[in-house]
């Protein structure tokens, strides 16, 4: 009587590939080869044929097209930074514990999910020239004019801000409570100030993570779309390269151009990450993960 | 004494952040009921009307079909094709385990923007451009591995030995599926459904680039009411923003009892926490 | 009555990857006997077990059940009960739907899975316990309910793999008497795997002394005890002293730093010349004067542990080397005492400490 064997470390046996298979195929046939078939397509150009860079060469030699690198990097750039030492702020204050934790991440999870287009409806309206902010501002003195801050580049990174946040934070947060506390109150033993242990003993021990938070909210607020249509101004001064894309395949509906867009932006964000990495590289000798981790 | 000062900050900040949040959500909602409203702290009289006018012009019970059929074909969907998955992913290491990961997770961090517009080119090549199956395969790419990510600590939590034990009482592998595996992962089954339903419902950019005229759900309705700005009066789309709001935080409190705060922001597994 | 079998034999190899886990690991195992598997974490002992009951294949090798191959029989058709260290129970059903689950996947009919729920449940002392959930149970009480979910289904093999290891030591004396009169009760044949030489000497007919992957000793409890053949089981089994020497002419140890020349038992096979180590107890270390025999020595207290009955103590002989002692007799720090090594305890053992792979 003879029963199949069955596997057990580190085969792949039938069981597993029937398990693996349905979502395996699904990601490479919808993700991966789309993703695929968007390279290739952005290299065949509309009116030509065959292979060339053609697109890219339009791009590249069209001041309202390459421009748009530039201004999603202002926007995404000024808005990582932001985000991350407010986030590294108060993780880092709050990683002892804090009161009524679970209140607080309640709130801070809100934003995420009630989602980018009601935020921006909300803040359009209550950060208006005519909302209740600046009604406050000028009806108390503070102000003789009221605050631009939607339809400008500020309301896109404030709409940015609110979405991120809470996620960095989060994320921060869980990561430097996971450092060995008593590392720290040896540091203190030893003479070390606060500030000395900050930057002598936390600090390289965050590294790791706060590169990480880095490269996620820069990826995340790189391809800034719907902020930067209803908060922003989307023919004009937040004209990001995903509304570029967006404009040349629905619009135009030139899939091959847009394509090449969407590969450009794919690379802007490749190469931030790849300078997080050198940076970080540079910045810290220290070792990584495990270390100092309880 | 510089413990204080933090707390005070963070406080303040958490304080502000809610003032924020409170006022974007009550102006959004004030609005709604305003007749008409032009810089002054309150609408000087108000109406309900413009729910009637919003569920009228906005075609909202279709729109609000179509949300609910796609978030429920999401989730069903994930679900099965993340659940044997998941089950290997916790029992097995194997060579390319890792790179196997790594392809789960892709479409988790990269941006949807990114992929999204390649993707719909795809889509629209083929017969259900623009069709509600179109919105349910887009929203999937990023969902299967949500949940994959989400069950995979739940299998690893149910000690082999369980399934040992049911073996060597006469269990075949179908039996220990039903009898064992099952019951004892409904808990992941939950967080992962709650999780995928909330990010489908408030799905943007993968939903807006493959949908069409009849596909939309309420999020993108919403954004293209907001677009037509003129012509759609602002208290309308307030009105139709407040709807949609209630309908998240509707499923949120749902959500909530089944998942930690904390889960709904992460893309990424906690195990054990 | 359980249905035992005659006759369980094997030969398992077993690699993982690179790595050897069992090496021709051979064994044969009467009906209705106790066989234990003795050795420390990493010997191949709990590998061995799943490969008997079918939960990992072996890489080379044989099962022979009653002059039948069985090795490609997969587990849910083997018939042999498993006992696991932590219990296994299904948390998500009642005591009583564990037990009863083996007779369910049997489509045994409702009336006599019930009588036979409701017997174990007796046997194993847990009369009122069929509607709890295993979160409400103490340790002893889930082990009693793990034994009796495998035993329910009269299996012909019973497996235990370290059943002991997560209960408090009170509890495990009692555990033990339990395995114990379940065994002969019933008339079971059980393969148990521990590394607790207390349990493998109180519950076996014969133990099986392991070490990675390999049988250093084989035989009764007495025998393995008494009589270790080797320095490992020797150190295993709690000889903690170990003099290394040689054989003299006249029979008699002769300790590598030539300051002892110690009596003992001899090792068949142990000619003169020879490399050898000589082996005692620290309990059967005599704290007296007259030694009756020889093996006399003087040495000097250095640390002394109050145990409540006995004493433990470390003492500095002549030579330098330490002895342990184990003893009523109470001693003091500095004090310089005779002790004598009655020859009859004392083992020789092939072979020297360093010569050890």
């Amino acid at each position: 009587m003879m029963a199949r064997r069955r596997a057990e470390g580190r085969e792949v046996d039938l069981t597993a590939m029937l398990c693996l298979a349905p979502s395996v195929l699904y990601v490479i046939v919808m993700f991966v080869y789309p993703f695929l078939h968007g390279v290739y397509l952005s290299l065949r150009p509309a009116k030509q044929s065959g292979l060339s860079f053609a697109n890219y060469a339009a791009f590249f030699s069209d001041e309202w097209q390459y421009g748009t690198i530039w201004i999603t990097f202002s926007i995404a750039v000024p808005t990582t930074l932001i985000v991350v030492s407010t986030a590294l702020f108060l993780a880092y204050g709050m990683r002892r514990g804090i009161r009524m934790e679970r209140t607080i991440t309640t709130i801070l999870v809100l934003p995420v999910s009630l989602g980018v287009i009601l935020l921006s409806i909300g803040i359009q309206g209550f950060y208006g020239s005519r909302g209740w902010f600046n009604q406050i501002l000028l009806g108390s003195g503070l102000l003789s004019e009221p605050l631009q801050l939607t339809n400008n580049h500020t309301g896109v990174v404030l709409s940015l801000f609110m979405q991120q946040f809470p996620f960095c934070f989060l994320m921060l947060l869980g990561y430097i409570s996971g450092i060995d506390p008593t590392l720290e109150k040896s540091a203190r033993t030893l003479g070390a100030g606060s500030w000395t242990v900050f930057r002598r003993v936390m600090l390289p021990l965050m590294a790791p993570g706060i590169a990480i938070a880095v490269a996620l909210v820069f990826v995340m607020s790189f391809a800034v779309f719907p902020s930067a249509i209803l908060l922003g101004q989307p023919a004009g001064a937040t004209r990001t390269i995903a509304i570029a894309a967006y404009h040349q395949a629905f619009e135009h509906y030139d899939m091959s151009y847009a394509s090449a867009i969407a590969v450009i932006m794919g690379l802007c964000q490749l190469a931030g990450l790849l300078l997080i990495v050198l940076l970080r590289q540079r910045m810290v000798t220290a070792p990584t993960m495990g270390v100092g981790k309880r | 004494m510089r413990g204080r000062l933090w707390h005070l900050a963070l406080y303040l900040f958490v304080l502000g952040f809610i003032l924020n949040l409170l006022g974007i959500v009550t102006h959004v909602s004030v609005s709604a009921f305003a007749k008409r409203w032009f810089g002054t702290p309150l609408p000087p009289q108000f109406t309900t009307d413009w729910f009637v006018y919003a569920w009228k012009n906005f075609d909202l019970d279709r729109v609000l079909g179509v949300t609910v059929i796609v978030a429920l074909s999401v989730v069903a969907l994930a679900l099965l094709l993340a659940y044997p998955a998941a089950y290997i992913l916790a029992r097995r290491n194997f060579r390319g385990k890792a790179l196997l990961l790594l392809l789960y997770f892709l479409p988790l961090v990269i941006p949807q923007m990114t992929y999204g517009i390649s993707l719909a080119t795809t889509l629209y090549g083929g017969p259900i451009g623009g069709t509600m199956a179109a919105v349910i395969l887009a929203n999937l790419v990023p969902m299967v591995p949500l949940a994959i990510f989400v069950l995979i600590p739940f299998f690893e939590q149910i000690s082999m030995n369980l399934e040992w034990g049911a073996q060597t009482l006469g269990a075949s592998r179908l039996q220990i599926f039903r009898r064992i595996l099952l019951p004892l992962t409904v808990p992941g089954l939950l967080t992962a459904g709650v999780l995928i339903l909330v990010n489908t419902v408030s799905n943007f950019e993968l939903t807006f680039l493959v949908s069409g005229a009849g596909s939309q759900t309420l999020v993108v309705a919403l954004f293209y009411n907001v677009f037509a700005g003129g012509v759609r009066p602002v208290y309308s789309v307030d009105a139709m923003a407040l709807m949609y709001m209630a309908t998240v935080l509707v499923i949120l409190l749902v959500a909530l009892r089944f998942v930690r705060p904390t889960q709904m922001v992460f893309r990424l597994d906690q195990p054990g926490r | 009555m359980t249905q035992s079998l005659d006759s369980l034999r094997f030969r398992i190899t077993k690699r993982f990857g690179a790595k050897v886990v069992l090496d021709d690991f051979a064994l044969e195992v009467r009906g209705r006997q106790f066989v234990t598997l003795l050795g420390p974490s990493g010997c191949g002992k709990s590998t061995a077990l799943n490969i008997v009951a079918g939960l990992i294949p072996a890489s080379d090798g044989e099962l022979w059940i009653d002059e039948q191959r069985m090795d490609h029989l997969p587990t849910e058709k083997r018939g042999f009960g498993m006992v696991f260290q932590n219990y296994a129970l299904f948390p998500h059903m009642t005591v009583f739907g564990n037990i009863a689950f083996g007779l369910e996947l049997q489509r045994r009919p409702t009336a006599e899975i019930r009588e036979r729920v409701r017997q174990m449940l007796a046997l194993v002392q847990l009369p009122d316990f069929a509607d709890r959930y295993p979160a409400q149970l103490s340790g002893g009480q889930q082990q009693r309910v793990a034994i009796a979910r495998a035993l329910v289904l009269q299996p012909r093999l019973l497996l235990l793999d370290e059943p002991l290891s997560n209960l408090d030591a009170k509890l495990r004396i009692e555990m033990r008497a339990e395995i114990k009169r379940l065994h002969a009760s019933l008339g079971l044949t059980c393969i148990y795997v521990t590394h607790d030489q207390t349990e493998a000497l109180s519950l076996s007919d014969w133990i099986v002394v392991m070490r990675d992957g390999i049988v250093m000793q084989a035989g009764p409890p007495d025998a393995i005890y008494n009589r270790p053949n080797n320095l490992f089981v020797a150190d295993f089994m709690g000889f903690r002293n170990f003099f290394a020497g040689q054989i003299a002419a006249d029979g008699r140890l002769q300790s590598a730093t030539g300051a002892l020349q110690l009596h003992g038992r001899g090792h068949e096979g142990l000619g003169q010349g020879e490399p050898a180590t000589a082996a005692i107890r620290p309990e059967d270390v005599l704290v007296t004067a007259d030694g009756t025999g020889g093996n006399q020595i003087r040495g000097r207290v250095e640390i002394v542990e109050y145990l409540g009955r006995d004493h433990e103590a470390v003492l500095r002989l002549e030579d330098q080397s330490s002895l342990w002692v184990h003893t009523p007799a109470p001693l003091a720090p500095g004090e310089t005492v005779s002790v004598t090594l009655p020859p009859d305890k004392v083992i020789f053992l092939p072979g020297t400490p360093q010569m050890r792979p």
